[in-house]
């Protein structure tokens, strides 16, 4: 009987209160209170490639710097403009490709293929999804998720751009920690980049087309125009991490359209915290090397995180981010009703 | 005689099996306030809906100063001046009032008229927005634009519906039902409202259940009933119509209709 | 002839892997990813029933069968039915349980070309001079008998109209009393039988790899897709249509283009028509 008159109170600490007004900043305290939590983010990923021992465990920390970036893209475009994209390996695919093309046919040097990947790529990729853009929910998510496979099998088919073999022989980045920290240093870059784009004024009509485009039409703005720039920004992220990919093995091949660059990035989302830009970094930093651990088991991997993600979606859990948020603001006690 | 500043000619709409609409004709003049009334179902929306470009006419065209706007999309229509407010009003729950007004700021025509007291340039949107919030009835020195619009009661959703009109600084807006679901003291101050965007020199075509106050302020009646136009003219031929009285209200009398409407 | 004799037999077997697909959707509205993972399990299951214990071949079929509706209604039971409404959650949570499925069947040493189940019949005839293996022959015939069947189930049985009432109009259902979650459950167990059907029909046909898990979840996608989603007739009609085109695309231009025609229907379909062939919204319309 008394526990049951018991409930959880939350509290909001006073700091976060006073710093969510304008006039938040009064004492080292609080900046300190307000800045910690990014602090520690990026000088934690600053200093990966300095805690993490071993060759191989190294290049773990460039490949979860790339799912987080295509985590990132698809959180943005997912619940910041409204458009599930199950088409994650089509951006690192795409990109993959062409700084592979670029490299190897052409000799251009990894300092301009990853740029000219990153742009050329995002242009196709908005390009392919542009007349999807007024379809909803089931089915752009059903389309977007058919166009990597549709890629894999048309350079199959038609045997080009190496066919099931790839493009090998592809220039590597200059030393491991050129590598490292170029990929590092992008996804601080796109972190913050798009939480800034998400709060400017202008970033609130992508938030307005997902809440209500109808309302958007009739304000006289075109909402196609605004998604294509939404899916350019994700897509040339995506594109990015590709080029990136292609150039740390120095290989692209068919398998960079596999399903695993579309599901890795969403399992990442959902467990981080979906929506909140830093959830997925976070859900990579855990999902990605365990994964790699379990590669030797050969497909246990996939099992694994899809176990983890059907289990988040069991307990409508929030996301480590959101939880960890609601810790670190709030205080919480057992009160009387 | 001036030319219509809007005309629906013979403008047919199927969906599926039902014609929500069956060969409406239109004209609406320039500083008309024009009501549209008809029973549930009649087909209203559905007009405000083709002329906006939100549906596709299954035949028929639709004119905007002589401009053939049939099957434009919805934010070109919007561009020319043409602007409406939702029946189901959805604003952007999570952001502030004035947020809620940032957006149509965006827009291409905002930033050549520069809103509706815009001399042609478009000054700092977030101004631009309370100050536009504020004629219409948004208490400047409140809380209130600033509250976020989830928390706002009807009447403010409803009046946020035209600011956004109005910050395109329209030619027509095309209310589909401000009135309902508002309180009378609220219904009685929106009336004035429009009377004065009706001095402003804006195009008004009113959709409405509440027929008392769209006779006190509309100089047109349009009747719709399943989908036909049954009579158009002024409040008091309309009310003084036979037909009218069978169709719309039945066997009751116009005069008590319009006094517990 | 060839191409009327293969083509017909690829179009009913593209009909059946959509059946189970089209099914689940037109009722309940899942898309129901880990179809592919249904129609293999089942395959497996039948495959461990019939050499490892040693049942009967029809025994084996009938449990395995069981097994796959146990499995989809426990799928929606206690997985699915959380995340009911949510299109796209029930997308990624089930393609979720699709990959488990598959790929913890290939961890647990489901691979190679080792697994095969006997065909019903062995032996051929000649069909306007084209030889067909019997086994085929009894696919067809099975799988028109299926379709004809369940389209006057639907269509003429109280239970059937219970179903398409729901398909059409949930909110009504639930107020007539039709327990949609029963409904739903009942549906994912039914489209895991449906699954697993098509499965032991055309598997005797090759081997039981896991990789056609996936091949067949995406014809069953493009069927539903091309006929329109939620849409049985649809269905049908677009698994004629893709069959007979991968059919005429593998003999005029080269066998490995048949996914590249699936895909590229789906694609076509979603850009052009998203509503398909036979899609219940004619036009993508909402109200405003
Ligand atoms: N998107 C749609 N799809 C199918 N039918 C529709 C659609 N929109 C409207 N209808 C039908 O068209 C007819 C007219 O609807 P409309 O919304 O225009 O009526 P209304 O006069 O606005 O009614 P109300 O007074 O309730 O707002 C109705 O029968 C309605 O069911
Ligand atoms: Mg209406």
């Amino acid at each position: 009987m008394s526990t049951q008159k018991l409930r959880k109170e939350r509290i909001d600490r006073g700091i976060k209160v006073r710093s969510d007004g304008l006039y938040a900043l009064m004492s080292w305290r609080e900046l300190s209170y307000l800045t910690l939590p990014r602090f520690i983010l990026i000088a934690g990923l600053l200093a990966l490639p300095f805690l993490i021992p071993g060759m191989y465990w190294q290049r773990v920390i460039s490949i979860v710097c790339i799912y987080a970036i295509l985590a990132l893209s698809f959180d943005f475009l997912a619940h910041y403009v409204g458009l599930v994209s199950l088409g994650g390996a089509f951006f690192i695919g795409t990109g993959g490709y062409i700084a592979g093309i670029l490299n190897s046919y052409f000799s251009i040097p990894p300092v301009f293929t990853i740029p000219l990947a990153a742009i050329l790529g995002g242009a196709v990729c908005t390009l392919f999804i542009l007349p999807c853009l007024p379809l909803k929910g089931v089915y752009f998510a059903i389309i977007t998720l058919m166009y990597p496979l549709f890629m894999a099998r048309v350079i199959e088919a038609f045997d080009i751009f190496g066919g099931t073999d790839g493009i090998v022989g592809i220039d590597s980045f200059s030393s491991a920690f050129v590598e490292q920290y170029f990929v590092i240093g992008m996804l601080l870059i796109f972190l913050f980049g798009i939480r800034r784009l998400v709060t400017t004024d202008r970033g609130l009509i992508f938030t307005a087309i997902m809440d209500n485009d109808q309302a958007v039409k009739a304000s006289g703005i075109n909402i196609t125009q605004y998604k294509a720039l939404a899916v350019f920004i994700a897509s040339a992220m995506g594109c990015l991490g590709g080029a990136c990919l292609t150039h740390i093995y120095m290989w692209s091949g068919i398998s960079q359209f596999a399903l695993d660059f579309s599901i890795l990035p969403i399992a990442a989302t959902v467990i981080g915290g979906a929506g909140t830009l830093v959830g997925p970094i976070i859900g990579c930093l855990i999902l990605v090397p365990v994964s790699e651990f379990l590669r030797d088991f050969g497909t246990l991997r996939i099992v694994f995180y899809a176990s983890i993600l059907v289990g988040f979606i069991l307990f409508r859990s929030d996301g480590i981010m959101v939880f960890g948020q609601r810790k670190y603001e709030q205080f919480e006690r057992w009160t009387k009703i | 005689m001036t030319d219509p500043i809007l005309r629906m000619d013979n403008v047919s709409k199927m969906f599926g099996g039902v014609r929500a609409l069956k060969g409406v004709s239109l004209d609406v003049f320039p500083g008309d306030v024009l009501g549209i009334i008809g029973p549930n179902g009649s087909g209203k929306t559905t007009i405000v809906n083709s002329i906006t470009g939100f549906i596709k006419p299954t035949s028929g065209k639709i004119y905007f100063k002589n401009k053939n706007i049939t099957g434009k999309k919805p934010h070109k229509i919007a561009d020319m001046g043409v602007t409406r407010t939702f029946q189901i009003m959805r604003p952007y729950y999570s952001l502030p009032a004035y947020k809620n007004l940032v957006i149509p700021l965006f827009s291409p025509r905002a930033r050549r008229t520069g809103g509706w007291r815009g001399g042609g340039s478009l000054g700092n949107r977030q101004t631009v927005a309370i100050d536009i919030l504020e004629e219409i009835g948004f208490e400047r020195d409140s809380y209130i634009p600033f509250k976020t619009a989830s928390t706002l009661p009807t009447g403010y959703l409803k009046r946020l519906e035209l600011a956004r009109c109005l910050s395109l600084k329209p030619e027509i807006i095309i209310c589909d039902e401000v009135f309902s679901g508002l309180s009378m003291s609220e219904i009685a101050s929106m009336v004035p409202l429009i009377e004065r965007l009706q001095d402003d020199g804006i195009t008004i075509v009113m959709i409405e259940h509440r027929l008392r106050e769209l006779f006190q302020v509309a100089n047109r009646v349009m009747v719709l009933n399943f989908g036909e136009k049954l009579i158009e003219g002024t409040p008091s031929e309309v009310m003084a119509d036979e037909q009218v009285k069978e169709a719309y209200f039945g066997s009751e009398k116009v005069e008590e209709v319009m006094t517990y409407a | 002839m060839e191409i009327l004799v293969y083509g017909t037999i690829n179009s009913v077997s593209l009909a059946l892997m959509g059946l189970g697909f089209a099914m689940v959707y037109g009722i309940s509205r899942i898309p129901n990813f880990a179809h592919g993972a249904l129609y293999i399990i089942c395959g497996f299951v039948t495959w461990t029933f019939f050499h490892k214990i040693g049942l009967p071949y029809s025994i084996s079929i009938i449990l395995s069968l069981g097994v796959n509706a146990i499995l989809g209604m426990l799928m929606y039971r206690f997985i699915l039915i959380r995340v009911r409404g949510m299109n796209i959650s029930e997308i990624i949570a089930s393609y979720a349980i699709g990959l488990i499925i598959l790929e913890g069947l290939r961890f647990g040493g489901f691979r190679g070309m080792t697994y095969t189940l006997p065909v019903f019949m062995e032996g051929s005839m000649m069909i306007g001079g084209v030889p067909v293996d019997y086994h085929r022959l009894i696919m067809t015939i099975i799988g028109v008998l299926l379709i004809t069947g369940l389209w006057v189930f639907t269509h003429y049985t109280k239970i059937g109209l219970a179903l398409q009432g729901m398909a059409q109009d949930e909110q009504a259902a639930l107020m007539l009393g039709i327990d949609s979650d029963l409904m739903a459950m009942l549906a994912m167990g039914f489209g895991a039988v449906l699954a697993g059907a098509a499965a032991t029909l055309i598997l005797p046909l090759g081997n039981i790899v896991v990789e056609s898990g996936y091949h067949v979840l995406i014809m069953s996608i493009a069927v539903c897709i091309v006929g329109g989603l939620g849409s049985w007739m649809g269905a049908f009609f677009a698994a004629f249509i893709i069959g007979y085109a991968q059919i005429l695309t593998s003999v005029f231009i080269g066998s490995h283009f048949q996914m590249v025609v699936a895909i590229l229907a789906i694609i076509l379909t979603l850009i052009l028509k998203p509503s398909g062939l036979f899609g219940q919204q004619k036009e993508l319309e909402e109200r405003v």
